[in-house]
C-alpha cells in the first residue's frame, strides 16, 4: 500500500529537505515504521510511549487520526498522510 | 529582526483586545523565503482559555494547505498573554515548531497599553529580536541618506 506523506518544515532534516515522501502500510503505525526505515529518527518525533506525540497532528486525507483510531487508523493505497506540528502554547 | 507593517500590528492588537481575557492567536503569512509578513489570518483559539491557545486541528490543516497552494509560509505566529508579560511561556517553547517563524507575543494585561515583542524559538531556545514597525515595505530598505532633497 503506497501512500504519500507530507512532512512539515521542522522534520525535513530527516528527509533530506523533502516536503513529501512515499511510505507504505495499512495502518498509521505501519506507515510510521516504513518512514522510520527510510528516514531514521522520524518515529521518535511522532510517537511517544506507544501513542502519537501531543505536539503533532496527523491526518489521513482530511481526517485527524485522533478521531480515527490513532496509530491504528486505517490507511489505503493512494491516501495522503499529512503531519503538522500543533500550533499551541500557554 | 522583525520588520512589519503598522496595519498588521494594529490588527494583531485589535484581535488580542477583542478576545481578552481569553488568549487570541493567529498567523501572518508571507511569500516563502521573503521573511515579509503580508496576509493577516486570525485563528480561532480552540481552547478558549485565558492560559492556553491551540489552533483547531481542522483549521490547522486547512491553513497549511492554503499556505502551500499559495507558496506562503507562516512568517509570524502570534498569540496573546492576557495576565502576564509578552514573553514565551514554558508551554510556548515546548510547542514551538516553526524554526523560521517570528513568534509574536502581545500582552493585554494592561487595559490602556499593550506590550508586543517578537522571538525566535529554535530547539527550545528563545531569542528576542527587535521589531521595526513600518508604514509600507516599499521603501523599507532605503537608507536615511536616500531621503529626497527638500527644496
Amino acid at each position: 500500500m503506497a501512500v504519500t506523506v507530507s512532512i512539515p518544515t521542522i522534520l525535513r532534516t530527516h528527509t533530506g529537505g523533502e516536503k513529501s515522501v512515499e511510505a507504505s502500510g495499512s495502518t498509521l503505525a505501519e506507515v510510521i515504521e516504513s518512514l522510520e526505515n527510510d528516514h531514521g529518527g522520524l518515529k521518535s518525533r511522532l510517537v511517544k510511549e506507544g501513542t502519537l506525540h501531543r505536539f503533532v497532528n496527523v491526518y489521513v486525507n482530511d481526517e485527524d487520526v485522533r478521531f480515527a483510531g490513532g496509530l491504528e487508523a486505517k490507511v489505503t493505497d493512494g491516501d495522503t498522510v499529512t503531519i503538522l506540528p500543533a500550533v499551541a502554547g500557554g | 529582526m522583525l520588520q512589519i507593517r503598522r496595519d498588521l500590528v494594529d490588527a494583531m492588537v485589535a484581535h488580542a483586545r477583542r478576545d481578552h481575557p481569553d488568549e487570541a492567536c493567529g498567523v501572518i503569512a508571507g511569500p516563502d523565503e521573503s521573511d515579509r509578513p503580508e496576509r493577516f489570518i486570525p485563528m480561532l483559539n480552540a481552547a478558549r482559555s485565558p492560559t492556553f491557545y491551540e489552533f483547531d486541528s481542522a483549521d490547522l490543516l486547512k491553513l497549511y494547505r492554503e499556505l502551500d497552494a499559495n507558496d506562503e509560509v507562516p512568517v509570524v505566529i502570534y498569540h496573546s498573554h492576557t495576565a502576564t508579560e509578552a514573553y514565551p511561556s514554558r508551554t510556548d517553547v515546548a510547542y514551538a515548531s516553526e524554526p523560521f517563524a517570528h513568534y509574536v507575543l502581545i500582552s493585554t494585561r494592561d487595559p490602556e497599553t499593550h506590550e508586543l515583542r517578537s522571538f525566535r524559538i529554535v530547539d527550545g531556545e528563545v531569542t528576542e529580536e527587535p521589531v521595526e514597525v513600518v508604514e509600507t515595505y516599499l521603501f523599507a530598505h532605503t537608507g536615511a541618506d536616500d531621503v529626497p532633497d527638500q527644496d
